[in-house]
């Protein structure tokens, strides 16, 4: 390959990644050294892997020309499920085998949850032929319904030590959280990249008749789709429970927002078969740090969600003129 | 007859009659003229909204940024009418200006830069949203004037039941009366209404046959707008304070009755008869749960099963109906 | 009637690193019926364009319509001469009804705002008066046959002054009996003095229906002929500018048992008792009329939309087919007739179209797929069917319509096929490419595959075939030995039947 042809393969990447180092330096300056103090490093590397996780739970479906409004309704269900067990069959601070035993069952109840929803969904796209906007906005309303009945409005917490240490613990002083997030961003590129139906996956997002006339079962893989984000979703759960020692019906309601901004910054193709999980890591890590940086300027949370429109609308801006000149260039 | 019973307004209409059966029966009150007005007068928020909403779909776009326009709209009529007084007309003038103007934003970035409606409206939504409650505050405003109060008690028609209590048909239903007559005869009657449906039919004939997308995609989103500011004024008159808050968060809800109703996301498809028997439905049904003394936990489960169904069904149906298409003319 | 109506003269059109024209004369007379062929990237469609104004031509070009000339031609110049263009997607709203989709222009031209509906109706039933086109005022565009989607085109130019009317394309979805309706409709706007030109790439109907043709080559206008003086094998060679030998090929069907065997296959609407053989060797060809059902029956073969009754063996095996899956288990596969929906996925790279149908044996026994084996595989076929292409990683829709197939013929040959069914193989494919394609097809069956080539044109299926069966509304109805008949004899049969 050519060196122009590699930068035109990477270029996305290569883009977001000169990004991230001016974004880098811009809250530098704003900020000083506060920014890139370890205090502030670790707190970041802490908040980043649940919106991480639940963007790589997004991205997965909207490479299939899909999306998932229902990930945030999901995770919240599974957390809930999962604080439930916690909470009916152990006391706060008590440990040992039994404990262990139990937390182990809430986390499996808790992934099991929003698998099933992903089933659900799954079903209903690839068999039934919903369109996947529909069909998750139906989902979403309906596990929305099921977690305030189950809660009754009410915050679940109360949980023992171990359970902490998901989302808040250290090993080698690198946090639990984001082991979690990047074992499952690589788990999620090598089923992309690496296996038969990863690759069935982009050529369903580019052209699902196509695909169907080569063999591949669409519907298996569909199903297989949203099976995914509904794990990745409880594994978020897991993580969001863990840090804010609760659970409740309606947390990270504005994370549907920023998965979705999320992927696009990170080179998602709305319209389906083109992604890379490298840009979608790379994005979250931009949006992270202007969130901290915006965080220690003490700028209020609701002119951060503002910023983040206006981000989202600059980034599709500069996609539209550089598709021009490249469309320029071939034609 | 075929040809009614291939409609999908038959069949929401058919399901609105058999909720309705098992509601009154159940509790005799729901069928009351007076629980009828009351829910025409609740209700008149998500009837004017999904007027606008229908109006966007049908043009083959989407737009979620309508809550936080009305909010937006209905929060500066409340800071002018307690600094500076006013009379209800300008209150209407101003909520719709805002909406207008709002509207038109979004129109622009959808044409000009060919970004997805989605998308835009997504991040205008969190523009708009955010940057009010920053400059609000986010405070709430009580103390509006008696008179606004006054209209809001104001009826069309009314009438006295045997405890001498009056009912009838509040001035806010006839708001929304009159808009839904507006928008039947743009949709009906003009080329502007033609221009909308060949948009969502063919985006690229439009432009060919001699539409203006330009006017076309401004029109359709500040008609949007518009409507959100009216809906805007109306919440404040039903509940008579004002928060940033208050309404963010259904626009979900909207666009499903909406969609219930038989709009197509994918445009060109829609009527108004179909997307207030939506409307109806929603109503019905949270009226009627509450009658039947459902705990309103149960709510969203009940929105969620009817949506998913009524999609499934309609999915359902025109898979079978394409696996028919192709016939061959046999000897 | 040698009144000119459009006549240009030196148009020349570059755009970057390619000359679409160059130097090209062209003239249409009034009333007259002209065609317009050339292969694939001979500039029909930059020529169409800059005749519809959408397109501007290089400086130096000289312009007259109707006498009159123009500097620079845009888009409402050519309207307001009565110049309209139907485009090969027709341009309907598929939500609007027949009146709406035919007035919808002459309306907005009106500038009213409000809408009559009345002045629609009178404005749709003139025009379909203007033609005797009879179809439902009130039927929704999408919801009515091809067919008749295209004479609501045809009334929609009809409206205005129209006095050319240009055609791209128009026939391709069409039945016989469908296409010698829309031939009597452009008869009728002749007699009316409105001048048509069509583009189209069937030169038998080009033949039929053209006054004068005009032939492109490589941007450069070859020549304009009468089409009285012209067939088929002339056409060609003007278009390629290279003699062409129809090569014939007699596969020879090995003896022993059949590779495959179809009994009373039947399809309630598409197609029924169904009975026939295919030997390890062989090429049977399916032809007949649009609309016989033949892509049904491949597409019941091959599990796209299972038959009702009937059996199928695979070497004497009674198979059941009832997805795609099931029937590239049992060796069958599918080259389809639609390459931009069914048979590629057009924006992804080539080596992941050429291994789709594979994607299971690409795997290690962890299940990941095994890059080096992808490569060598991708290599081989590219090597072996000569696909040209710059890079594996481009987009699949790069690659000239010749090089396309390829890559379709070489999935399919990966799986290792026992009956490979190909569907209108060679549509829209360069002559040049498309005797290259059955050079492939003939390599194959002599390695022991059965080949089923279902084709529109009488003259593909004698040259290949051994054997032909002719379909019609969704029945076999005569088997021809090729060595024992000429394709005008099944061509005349074809006919005989419409």
């Amino acid at each position: 390959m050519t060196g122009s042809s590699v930068f035109r393969k990477h270029s996305e990447t290569i883009i977001l990644g000169l990004a991230m180092i001016s974004t880098v330096l811009l809250m530098w300056i704003f900020n000083g050294s506060r920014f890139l103090g370890s205090g502030n490093l670790q707190s970041m590397a802490f908040q980043l892997p649940e919106l991480g996780i639940l963007s790589l739970a997004m991205m997965v479906t909207m490479l299939t020309a899909g999306i998932n409004l229902s990930i945030i309704a999901s995770a919240n269900l599974s957390g809930i499920i999962a604080a439930l067990i916690l909470t009916q069959f152990i006391q706060p601070g008590s440990s040992g085998f039994s404990a262990a035993l139990v937390i182990f069952l809430a986390i499996l109840a808790g992934l099991l949850t929003s698998v099933l929803v992903g089933l659900l969904n799954g079903l209903l796209i690839a068999r039934i032929g919903v369109s996947p906007i529909l069909a998750t906005l139906g989902t979403m309303i309906l596990i929305n319904g099921f977690a305030i009945v189950i809660t009754e409005g009410y915050v679940i917490s109360g949980f023992p030590e171990a359970v902490k240490f998901i989302g808040n613990g250290l090993i080698f002083g690198i946090p639990m959280p984001i082991i979690i997030f990047t074992i499952c961003a690589i788990a999620m590129a090598i089923v992309l990249n690496r296996t038969a139906t990863g690759v069935s996956i982009f050529m369903i997002g580019s052209n699902p008749i196509a695909t169907l006339f080569s063999g591949i079962s669409n519907k298996s893989v569909l199903i297989k789709t949203y099976l995914l984000s509904g794990l990745y979703a409880g594994i978020a759960a897991i993580i969001m429970i863990s840090r804010f020692n609760s659970a409740k019906a309606d947390y990270g309601e504005s994370y549907l927002l920023m998965t979705v901004l999320a992927s696009v910054m990170g080179g998602v193709s709305a319209a389906g078969g083109f992604g890379r999980v490298s840009g979608v890591v790379i994005a979250l890590v931009i949006l992270q740090i202007v969130s901290s940086g915006l965080n220690l300027l003490r700028v209020s949370n609701f002119l951060t969600i503002a910023i983040w429109g206006i981000i989202l609308i600059l980034v599709m801006i500069v996609k539209f003129y550089t598709d021009r000149y490249q469309r320029r260039q071939t034609t | 007859m075929k040809k009614l019973l291939a409609r999908h307004e038959t069949y929401i209409f058919l399901v609105i009659v058999i909720f309705s059966i098992v509601i009154t029966a159940i509790n005799p009150s729901f069928l009351t003229l007076e629980n009828l007005f009351d829910l025409l007068k609740s209700y008149s928020f998500m009837g004017i909204l999904a007027i606008g909403v229908l109006f966007v779909l049908i043009s083959g776009g989407i737009d979620i940024s309508f809550m936080a326009t009305a909010t937006v709209a209905m929060y500066v009529v409340a800071i002018v009418l307690t600094r500076f007084g006013g009379n209800i007309l300008l209150c209407f003038v101003i909520a719709m200006s805002i909406g207008i103007v709002l509207g038109m934003i979004n129109a622009s970035i959808i044409y000009f830069f060919s970004i997805p409606s989605i998308i835009t409206t997504i991040a205008t939504m969190n523009i708009y949203y955010g940057l009010l409650t920053v400059l609000s505050g986010g405070k709430w405003i009580y103390g509006l004037p008696a008179w606004f109060r006054e209209f809001a008690e104001l009826r069309v028609f009314s009438l006295t039941n045997a405890e001498g209590i009056t009912y009838g048909i509040s001035i806010i239903t006839a708001i929304w009366f009159a808009v839904l007559v507006l928008a039947w005869f743009i949709l009906r009657y003009t080329m502007l209404g033609r221009g909308i449906y060949a948009m969502g039919g063919n985006l690229a004939s439009a432009r060919r046959v001699g539409f203006n997308l330009l006017h076309l995609h401004l029109f359709v989103y500040s008609f949007m707008g518009m409507l959100a500011g009216i809906a805007g004024m109306i919440i404040a008159l039903l509940v008579q304070t004002v928060a940033p808050n208050q309404i963010v968060g259904k626009e979900l809800d909207v666009i499903a009755a909406v969609v219930l109703g038989g709009a197509s996301l994918a445009g060109g498809i829609g009527t108004l008869l179909g997307t207030m028997l939506g409307v109806a439905l929603i109503a019905i049904l949270g009226n009627g749960l509450t009658l039947m003394h459902v705990p309103s936990f149960w709510y969203n489960v009940f929105i969620g099963l009817v949506i998913l169904i009524s999609v499934s069904v309609t999915a359902y149906r025109r898979l079978k109906r394409e696996k028919r298409m192709v016939t061959v003319e046999l000897e | 009637m040698a009144d000119v109506f459009l006549s240009m003269k030196n148009v020349n059109k570059r755009y970057v690193g390619v000359q679409a024209l160059s130097s090209v004369d062209f003239e249409i007379e009034k009333g007259e019926i002209h065609c317009l062929v050339g292969e694939n990237g001979s500039g029909k469609s930059t020529l169409i364009k800059i005749i519809s104004g959408a397109v501007e031509p290089d400086d130096g070009a000289e312009i007259e319509i109707d006498g009159k000339p123009f500097q620079h031609f845009q888009a409402i110049d050519s309207i307001h001469k009565g110049i309209e263009v139907i485009y090969q997607d027709l341009s309907l709203f598929p939500n609007l009804t027949v009146a709406e989709n035919i007035a919808l222009s002459q309306v907005i031209a009106t500038g009213n705002r409000i809408i009559n509906y009345k002045e629609v109706q009178n404005i749709a039933k003139s025009a379909m008066a203007r033609v005797e086109v009879d179809i439902p005022l009130d039927a929704l565009v999408g919801e009515i046959a091809i067919a008749d989607q295209q004479l609501v085109a045809i009334c929609r130019a009809l409206t205005s002054d129209v006095q050319l009317l240009i055609m791209d394309e128009p026939t391709s979805s069409l039945t016989k009996k469908e296409i010698d309706a829309l031939f009597g409709v452009v008869k009728d706007m002749q007699s009316k003095g409105i001048a048509t030109l069509f583009v189209s790439h069937k030169l038998n109907e080009v033949l039929q229906i053209a006054e004068r043709v005009t032939v492109l080559r490589d941007g450069k206008v070859v020549g304009t002929f009468p089409s009285s003086e012209l067939d088929d094998e002339k056409l060609t060679m003007l278009m390629t500018g290279k003699k062409v030998e129809y090569s014939l090929y007699r596969p020879q069907a090995s003896d022993g048992q059949a590779l495959l065997e179809v009994r009373r296959l039947a399809k309630r609407g598409n197609f029924k008792a169904i009975d026939f053989e295919l030997k390890p060797g062989e090429i049977l060809g399916i032809t007949g009329l649009l609309g016989s059902g033949r892509t049904e029956l491949a597409l019941a073969l091959f599990g796209v939309s299972p038959a009702d009754s009937g059996e199928i063996l695979l070497s004497g095996r009674p198979v059941k087919i009832r997805s795609v899956q099931d029937a590239i288990r049992h060796g069958i596969g599918y080259v389809p007739e639609d390459r931009l929906v069914e048979g590629l996925v057009m924006p992804q790279a080539v080596q992941r179209n050429l291994v789709l149908t594979v994607l299971s044996q690409m795997v290690n026994q962890f299940r990941l797929i095994d890059r080096r084996r992808i490569q060598a595989t991708v290599n081989q076929w590219v090597d072996e069917l000569a696909i040209k292409v710059p890079s594996v990683d481009s987009p699949v829709q790069t690659l000239s319509g010749g090089n396309q197939q390829r890559v379709v013929l070489a999935k399919w040959i990966a799986t290792n096929p026992k009956v490979l069914i190909l569907d209108g193989p060679t549509i829209g494919i360069d002559v040049a490419a498309k005797h290259a394609i059955h050079e492939i097809i003939r390599g194959l069956v002599k390695q022991g595959i059965a080949i089923l080539l279902i084709s529109d044109e009488v003259q593909e299926v004698y040259n290949n075939c051994n054997r032909i069966i002719v379909m019609h509304k969704g029945l076999f109805i005569k088997e021809f030995e090729t060595t024992q008949t000429s394709a005008e004899a099944i061509q005349d049969f074809i006919n005989s039947t419409g």
